[in-house]
């Protein structure tokens, strides 16, 4: 099983991801430059934490004009799972691979905090491990993460069950005070219509063992896993 | 030529920087200034022959770079370079 991790001039979760697939998890992971125009054989594609390009003119909005990410979009394009963290959201927001966009905080404030998420569907090759209704705890840091779409998107993502988690409290429950950033009804990520990309504000590569506070991140690479075995594809090498 | 590129949220967009702007100057005592916006200005200088490739060289740019339409719209205002009749 082999993750590429996409690295854009800015990434700084590259090599948290990096560390969470090869040592958390036991996976094989790889570098991919962004000015690099195929992934090589891997199996999945992660985008990364950080600052791409220094988010100077809008989170993610360089990014998406990256070389790679044609081959991103091909390879999302063929079934291959895909997972945008933070950054790596708000670049397949930029690009279209997911909808919506990030506004600044609702607080205007950088949150570095652990949050509770609550996983809305199994149905993701990211979250077919884990049960609907499960909270995990897993840290966000960020300052444009207040997701935003208008309304007949947010109607279509809920009727399509495209909303993949959303910010909850203690008791599970979406509640403003629960809500980090804003985001409408607590949307913390989503799916596309195929349900191979999945996005997110958290970091669950930096939740992934319990000596840096929560492990309940490894859900999120073990379903992938088990996803892809499930299908049968691994080692075919989707390029 | 040159072009000035004006990017704003969208009128249903909730603007949290504006919002925090407005909310200093009433704390400020500017207690009749009601909601701001903020957005983002630009000043392109372009290397075209005439005001219509301008138009069309900002619009291209504005709606593919510098403004997200998701969330954002943009209006254009073309002047003469700097040392030309503005």
């Amino acid at each position: 099983m082999t993750f590429a991790v996409v690295v854009f001039p800015g990434s700084n979760c590259d090599h948290d991801a990096e560390y969470a697939i090869r040592h958390a998890m036991g996976h094989d992971a790889r570098f991919v430059w962004h000015k690099e125009t195929s992934l090589g054989d891997v199996d999945v594609v992660v985008l990364p934490g950080g600052f791409s390009h220094g988010d100077y003119l809008r989170t993610g909005a360089i990014a998406r004009f990256s070389p790679i990410m044609a081959a991103v979009r091909a390879f999302a394009e063929r079934g291959g799972p895909v997972l945008g963290i933070c950054n790596g959201f708000q670049i397949l927001l930029e690009c279209g691979m997911l909808p919506g966009a990030m506004l600044r905080n609702r607080d205007v404030t950088f949150h570095c905090e652990m949050v509770r998420l609550r996983v809305e569907r199994v149905d993701t090759p990211f979250t077919r491990s884990a049960t609907v209704g499960q909270v995990l705890r897993i840290p966000i840091a960020h300052g444009d993460g207040n997701y935003f779409a208008p309304p007949e998107t947010i109607a279509e993502l809920d009727a399509a069950s495209r909303v993949v988690f959303r910010y909850v409290d203690a008791a599970g429950e979406v509640t403003e005070a629960a809500n980090p950033n804003g985001s409408i009804n607590g949307i913390a990520g989503i799916t596309n219509a195929a349900r191979n990309v999945v996005g997110l504000m958290p970091h669950p590569e930096r939740a992934c063992q319990d000596v840096v506070g929560s492990a309940d991140g490894r859900v999120v690479f073990e379903s992938v896993v088990a996803s892809l075995a499930e299908r049968g594809t691994v080692g075919v090498g989707a390029r | 030529m040159k072009a000035r590129v004006f990017v704003t949220l969208k009128p249903s967009v909730f603007d949290p920087q504006g919002h925090t702007i407005a909310e200093a100057l009433h704390s400020l005592g500017y207690g009749s200034i009601g909601e701001v916006r903020q957005g983002k200005y630009f000043e392109l200088e372009l290397d075209v022959a005439s005001p219509a490739e301008a138009e069309s060289l900002a619009t291209e740019v504005a709606s593919r770079v510098l403004a997200n339409p998701v969330i954002e719209s943009f209006r254009i205002e073309l002047a003469a370079a700097a040392g030309g009749a503005s």
